[in-house]
């Protein structure tokens, strides 16, 4: 990991000659290391994988985003390393403040709040309200938002699963979609919705939810479509970029470029053009990393993804707690769908929604967020491995009354 | 006794977490896992099958890197003559040059204000290079741009000459391709544009009322006229099996049939003709007589099956030929369908498929204007070989029609290609082209030899005349020219 990024390092210094970049490769690389090994000297019973994982991704990120814009990486990597040095707190805070379940309401009615703000003051850019400035700083509260929805649903449903329950709740998490959605900020309000509905299919086991759930959300995009015009554009783009390559196809057609001119081994750093990609650095950094590193990088990109998902899985699908269990799967789906969502409208595969690759993309919010869900992610693991522990002393007590029987048996 | 309850209490103990397990947890994983290999399967799939499109496309502004890199590959006729090739003078100014002019202007096409021809079909080929590594920094240690690949074509510089001066002042078409191959020897266009001037000209160009820049060869629509006769003809084959041996039809110079009427070209009497004569003499009226007798859901099939109204296998710029047959036509229209008239149009290029097929015994093979890619360094990067597109009629309705055809040079409208060396088998046209005008274009498509079809022609001449007067010598001079050396 190292050894990528210091030999893609030597080639932006060699392009740039530029000691501020040298400095600041070096801050790089002291301060992911120590994230690291801090990790794991605090937590030593967090969960590795993840943690690398999410360094991995980060610095590939550094490295794309460097090369199309020095200014915009140290700012981002300013935030990143905010994020790291508060994220050490979120698995002591989650671990030691059980309370945590009790507030699902509060959790709602913050986040309904936050985006509804948004909603009636926030400034437009490209058509969608998602963003608004506070003190000086612009904030795109959908994004922290997602953290305090999981916590709302976890919260909610674990208390309960009957029929009543689970109405108020979806009533609950369908207005935060709505109002995403009247914000334009579809992206976004694809991932409530999706979140929503396999967190509810782990916490019911119920298959008519789930069914019934897709049913509503195929129901919702047709009457989406017909009710907005930039839908209309979006899947129009999606479905013919080429013939649209002057209006609303130019970003998809431009991205797709981008991505074959690559070939399999890509361009090299600086020997594409993903500039001519509209919002590269945020909606599209996967087409720029498909470019200059090579389709199989990209997608070797795309399985460290996907395997910090299935890890998280696995841990969740291990934990007892079922509070918890049901945070660990919002955090792994809310992170793996809006991968899903960033590469597959990148490359045609389904229309955009204009949402971030977590960690990779440039955004403030954004990764604060995501280092955010990831130290939570830790938090829960860390919980996990203690209830092995106890559940461990349990077996091994019991095992040792069992002998003890037996021994008393056989004497018998 | 206390061992064996024991043991039943653990077991009962282990259902139990198991069906308490979640299980949806392992579902969400599943179905995540496989949607991301469905969408790695894709933009691998989708980046390599598309590449070329891609590259080309005029708003990809990743051609500018490549062509700072490589200068543009050469292209070159079958036997080895440079029809396209980039120049570099003493101050590293490239230019890109034709040797031959405006003799292959639309074909090989131009590569500055956008592209077309083969510039346009190969340009992929031209802007990338293959030379090996070594050469390569051989070219950058002398830093020279690394050569583009270079493109051989089918194309026969004697035969696209023997057509390009007997078109002389006309302006008209003509193809010559391979019916064997699908290879395509030579495509003139006229009036054409010298493709080494084509910066200075290119505002005269498009502001002029003239057509230059439209290959007329592909993208060109004429009404058919008699050569038409060849569809209609096939169409009262498949209708008439056994029995279009007995058609009679008594030639008055005219035929009505309610209030509309339909002249034989000249008014001329054919007399007492049979199916064979009506289509050797190209007799209007009786193509009128015999349009009314067939099936019009069944003709408008056929139509269908010879690509009428639909794409063609042809990766050059080219417009859609139209003709339909449906019940709702009335007989006038009928009529005028089957002479190639009215609102019917196609272009030459579509008709030399068409005659392709008949001299291939039924089978269309793709048309195609390069042989093959190669490296500046000799290397051969791509190969095209021949490719059957599609069975367009059975093999005994072919042969039916290269007898009919062969009867149109024996006894019919073509006579001045009887009596050589080779048996041709054709059909010619004259197609009207304005109401109450006996102005026509002159139409010529047919092949040689009749045997063994090695060469296939299809040439119009705008305005000229008939296509017997017209047409068929040029075709001669072009059968000449291939099959006596």
């Amino acid at each position: 990991m190292f050894l990528l990024f210091t030999a893609c390092f030597i080639q932006i210094e060699a392009k740039v000659k530029d000691i501020n970049y040298l400095f600041f490769f070096s801050v790089i690389v002291v301060i992911i290391f120590a994230a690291i090994v801090l990790y794991h000297m605090i937590y030593p019973d967090g969960n590795r994988l993840i943690i690398n994982n999410m360094c991995m991704l980060l610095m590939i990120g550094f490295i794309m985003i460097t090369r199309l814009s020095f200014s915009k990486s140290v700012r981002q990597f300013i935030i990143a390393s905010g994020s790291i040095i508060i994220g050490f707190f979120v698995p002591d805070i989650i671990f030691k403040f059980k309370k945590l379940r009790d507030y699902s309401i509060v959790y709602a009615i913050l986040g309904l709040v936050a985006i509804g703000i948004v909603l009636l003051l926030g400034s437009a850019t490209n058509g969608s309200k998602i963003s608004y400035t506070f003190l000086g700083v612009t904030f795109q509260p959908s994004e922290p938002v997602k953290i305090l929805f999981i916590l709302f649903v976890a919260a909610s449903l674990y208390k309960s699963t009957d029929i009543v329950h689970v109405m108020t709740t979806s009533a609950l998490a369908a207005a935060h979609v709505i109002i995403l959605v009247l914000s334009k900020d579809l992206g976004s309000a694809l991932i409530f919705f999706v979140v929503y509905l396999f967190m509810l299919f782990v916490a019911t086991k119920n298959f008519v939810y789930l069914g019934s759930g897709i049913l509503l959300g195929c129901f919702a995009s047709i009457v989406a479509y017909k009710l907005f015009t930039h839908i209309q554009v979006r899947v129009s783009a999606w479905l013919d970029p080429f013939s649209q390559v002057e209006s609303g196809g130019y970003q998809i057609s431009q991205s797709l470029f981008g991505i074959s001119s690559g070939g399999w081994f890509g361009l090299g750093l600086f020997g594409g053009s993903p500039e001519s990609i509209p919002y590269v650095e945020a909606d599209f950094i996967f087409s720029a990393i498909a470019e200059e590193f090579g389709i199989i990088f990209a997608c070797i990109m795309i399985v460290i993804c996907l395997s910090t998902f299935i890890m998280m899985m696995y841990e969740a699908y291990r934990l007892k707690d079922r509070f918890y269990q049901l945070i660990g799967v919002g955090i792994a789906v809310t992170y793996i769908f809006q991968v899903f969502l960033t590469i597959g409208g990148g490359t045609k595969f389904i229309p955009l929604t204009g949402v971030t690759l977590p960690f990779v993309s440039y955004g403030g919010t954004s990764v604060l967020t995501t280092v955010l869900l990831m130290s939570m992610f830790e938090g829960i693991t860390v919980i996990r491995y203690e209830e092995s522990y106890k559940d461990y002393l349990k077996r091994k007590k019991e095992r040792q009354e069992y002998e003890e029987n037996y021994e008393a048996y056989r004497q018998e | 006794m206390k061992k064996t309850t024991k043991h039943t209490d653990r077991n009962d103990n282990n259902k139990e977490k198991f069906s308490d397990k979640p299980y949806p947890i392992i579902i969400i994983s599943v179905f995540f896992s496989a949607v991301f290999i469905c969408l790695i399967s894709y933009i691998c799939w989708y980046s390599y099958n598309n590449k070329q499109d891609l590259v080309n496309n005029s708003h990809n502004t990743r051609q500018a890197i490549l062509l700072a890199q490589n200068s543009r590959g050469s292209i070159y006729s079958s036997d080895g003559q440079v029809l396209a090739e980039t120049t570099t003078d003493s101050e590293g100014n490239e230019s890109r040059n034709y040797p031959f002019g405006d003799l292959f202007s639309h074909i090989v096409g131009y590569s500055t204000n956008g592209k077309a021809g083969i510039e346009s079909l190969a340009n992929y080929y031209l802007i990338n290079t293959s030379i090996d590594l070594s050469k390569k920094v051989e070219a950058q240690e002398s830093g020279t741009k690394f050569p583009g690949d270079s493109v051989y074509t089918s194309l026969d510089v004697n035969l696209q000459q023997i057509a390009y001066n007997q078109l002389s002042a006309y302006k008209g078409a003509v193809i010559v391709s391979e019916p064997k191959t699908g290879k395509i020897l030579a495509m003139v266009s006229k009036p054409g544009f010298d493709p080494n001037n084509i910066e200075k000209e290119w505002d005269s160009l498009i502001n002029s009322d003239g057509t230059e820049l439209l290959n007329r060869a592909t993208q060109g629509l004429y009404p058919p006229g008699s050569t038409f006769k060849i569809m209609t003809s096939l169409e009262y084959i498949r209708e008439n099996p056994s029995s279009y041996n007995n058609y009679s039809f008594n030639c008055t110079g005219s035929f009505t049939s309610g209030t509309d009427t339909i002249k034989c070209y000249h008014g001329e009497n054919h007399g007492t003709l049979d199916f064979f004569s009506s289509f050797a003499k190209s007799c209007n009226s009786s193509f009128a007589n015999i349009g009314l007798s067939l099936d019009r859901s069944s003709f408008g099939d056929t139509l269908s099956d010879l690509m009428f109204n639909d794409e063609l296998p042809l990766e050059l710029n080219y417009s859609k030929s139209s003709a339909t047959c449906n019940e709702s036509m009335s007989t006038s229209d009928m009529m005028q369908l089957a002479i190639g008239q009215g609102t019917t149009s196609m272009t030459p290029m579509h008709l030399n498929m068409i005659t392709c097929a008949i001299a291939n015994g039924g089978t269309l093979m793709k048309p195609s204007v390069i042989n093959d890619i190669e490296s500046a360094d000799g290397k051969v990067v791509e190969s095209y070989s021949p490719t059957e597109y599609k069975k367009l009629m059975s093999s005994e309705e072919a042969s039916i029609l290269t007898e009919m055809m062969k009867g149109v040079v024996e006894t019919g409208t073509a006579s001045r290609l009887k009596g050589l060396s080779y048996t041709a088998a054709g059909k010619t046209g004259s197609a009207e082209f304005k109401e109450s005008s006996s102005d026509s274009h002159a139409w010529f498509t047919g092949f040689a030899p009749a045997e063994d079809p090695q060469i296939c022609v299809t040439i119009i001449i705008e305005n000229a005349g008939s296509g017997g007067e017209y047409a068929v010598p040029l075709a001669k001079r072009l059968f000449d020219a291939y099959l006596e050396n």
